[in-house]
């Protein structure tokens, strides 16, 4: 640390054109970083303009910022009072929820199994785990769909669950975490008694939080936006998640724009709000795990 | 006791190589019957189903299922529409990949230099990741509207006719990549963040040593150091490029003209549309064993590249 500052304050004179120059550098910097942020939220705020104007003013041309005949929020207020959109909303945050805590379970058990176990089929457990990351889920539709069919689940929410609480990924970064617990740790505890089962609750699960908590929060993002899985698996609006309800939406009543919009607005502020509060913690995870969702 | 030794080990993990491991005697098993259960009938299952299903002419509606033998391939093969939509699907690939991959690595290079606002720039560059496909789709259909979206709109007052941004033939895919760069860029930026955060300072403090300018050390080290995260975000970028489809159909579905109609959602049609579940699942495996050669390629690549260096 002093270290550092010593150097850096040495050749005195020099500090100051070479600090003129990086306030130049810097400054340049800000613009220009300011001027393409700008640009990477007009998408978002031109939806949030339109979706503040009457359907009359979305539509009238020419096309102008200020609308003529003012502010409102009509189109909230009907996307709200149709009900579907919360409907939707829910859907989404309870089949997240089930596939978030079941993902979390399933894979942490057998990662830590890969990770410490000695059983039969070790090997080609891990390897199938490894093969099958290569498999696009988009291959699986046309079987999963007819498989669903044949157990009667399609238009459930076990359809919309079941298929995405497997994730080869995740099993495998689990498992790469805690490869690197020092298994002394654990001796201690099984010393004392407790079984396997106690010393993975009590022992490795607490030390693991932070990939847990970065596995959780990818596999909710996953969940939560995913489209062509659910888009499948029902038909039935009340069983909708939210970018799946939303699709249909669009195609029903097409030419409303500003309450699409204002529709579009509040199914992407959950995620938005959620990332803003806990920033730092995601994008912790992104460095710790090096892979999310997509 | 028990915090100290939890802080101890709380930081290692991350770092330290492992060490060596004794199994927990044998047993243990049963720890992966869940996730053994859920991937057998989940994962494992359906894609011998589909493989199975793909030499049989099953349909929608419940019939067929016969054995066809290699029949679907066959027709495949000779599909003018295949041919077309993986065409279009490479395009596609290509005129995303590589914008995805630039402009997040030069995002990434100006939010690191520049000091101030580290928080939001990255919310601002990474928030559209987070958003739900078809909250994108509404937002960019409507400013590619043709009389009343953005676009259109401010060419307008320059006195220009304006784009068929999804309209004409020969732009909409181009549109649909356009719409994905401003939707998916923040994951590579966000990969490339933490890259670059992990570079070690003295390098930088040698190189200055050595008086390279700021173009000097970019080139130098700041490039050399990001080569493993740029092959990660590049086959990683390609992947998920190849698996287009929920935007396209969203978008377009496919139009003008199929013009934009990806390999997915060919397969997607086909079974669900034309209820042709056997035949989809031959395209499927077609477009695996794509996916497949580009994987095993570039896990080859990078084994030859890490044995020289």
């Amino acid at each position: 640390m002093t270290a550092v500052d010593a150097g850096r304050g040495a050749p005195a004179r020099r500090t100051t054109s070479v600090s003129r120059l990086r306030l130049i550098q810097q400054g340049g910097g800000v613009v220009l970083l300011a001027v393409v942020g700008l640009i990477w939220v007009a998408p978002f705020l031109w939806g949030i303009v339109t979706s503040f104007k009457s359907e009359a003013d979305a539509a009238a041309l020419p096309v102008r910022v200020v609308p003529e005949g003012g502010w409102t929020l009509a189109a909230y207020r009907s996307v709200l009072e149709q009900g579907d959109l919360v409907r939707w909303l829910a859907n989404s945050l309870f089949t997240a929820t089930v596939i978030t805590a079941v993902t979390l379970v399933i894979s942490a058990m057998a990662a830590y199994a890969l990770s410490r176990g000695l059983f039969r089929g070790r090997r080609l457990l891990m390897a199938a785990t490894l093969a099958s990351i290569m498999v696009p889920g988009q291959i699986l539709i046309v079987p999963l769909f007819q498989e669903m069919l044949l157990l009667n689940m399609i238009d459930t929410y076990w359809a919309i669950i079941l298929p995405q609480v497997v994730a080869p990924v995740m099993v495998f970064v689990l498992k790469r975490f805690f490869d690197a617990i020092p298994i002394e740790l654990e001796d201690a505890a099984r010393v004392d008694g407790a079984s396997r089962w106690r010393t993975f609750v009590s022992v490795v699960l607490p030390l693991s939080r932070s990939v847990l908590s970065a596995v959780a929060i990818f596999v909710f993002i996953g969940a939560w936006n995913n489209f062509l899985w659910p888009f499948i698996a029902v038909n039935d609006p009340g069983l909708m998640t939210m970018p799946v309800g939303l699709a249909t939406v669009e195609n029903a009543y097409g030419v409303q724009y500003a309450q699409d919009n204002a529709a579009a607005v509040l199914a992407a502020l959950p995620l938005l709000v959620v990332f803003i509060l806990f920033q730092r913690h995601i994008v912790r995870g992104f460095a710790t795990t090096g892979l999310g969702g997509q | 006791m028990t915090t100290t030794v939890q802080r101890q080990v709380a930081v290692p993990p991350a770092t330290a190589p492992p060490t060596p491991r004794r199994p927990l005697a044998s047993g243990g098993g049963w720890f992966t019957v869940p996730y053994l259960v859920a991937f057998a009938l989940f994962l494992v299952g359906p894609v011998v189903y589909g493989l199975w299903m793909a030499f049989t002419d099953q349909s929608l509606t419940g019939s067929g299922g016969s054995l066809v033998g290699f029949a679907n391939f066959g027709e495949a093969l000779q599909d003018p529409q295949v041919w077309a939509t993986l065409r279009n699907t490479v395009v596609f690939t290509v005129i995303s990949s590589v914008p995805l991959v630039l402009v997040s690595l030069g995002l990434a290079l100006l939010v690191h230099a520049v000091r101030p606002g580290q928080w939001l720039w990255r919310l601002t560059f990474f928030a559209p990741f987070l958003l739900p496909v078809t909250v994108v789709t509404i937002l960019w259909t409507w400013m590619y509207q043709p009389d009343l979206g953005l676009f259109n709109a401010s060419l307008g007052a320059l006195g220009s006719d304006g784009i068929g941004w999804l309209t004409d033939e020969n732009v909409a895919l181009w549109s649909i990549a356009l719409t994905t760069l401003w939707w998916t860029l923040g994951f590579n930026f966000l990969l490339y963040l933490a890259a670059l955060q992990n570079i070690p300072q003295h390098l930088y403090e040698a190189a200055a040593i050595d008086g390279a300018g700021t173009w000097r050390r970019l080139v130098s080290v700041t490039l050399p150091m990001l080569a493993r995260t740029t092959s990660l975000v590049v086959i990683l970028q390609l992947l998920a490029s190849l698996k287009v489809f929920d935007q396209i159909y969203l978008m377009t579905m496919g139009g003008p003209n199929n013009s934009t109609r990806s390999i997915l959602e060919y397969v997607y049609d086909t079974g669900f549309t034309n209820y042709r579940l056997g035949y989809a699942a031959a395209i499927s495996y077609v477009f695996f064993a794509l996916i497949v050669v580009i994987s095993l390629a570039q896990a080859w690549f990078l084994s030859r590249r890490g044995v020289r260096s």
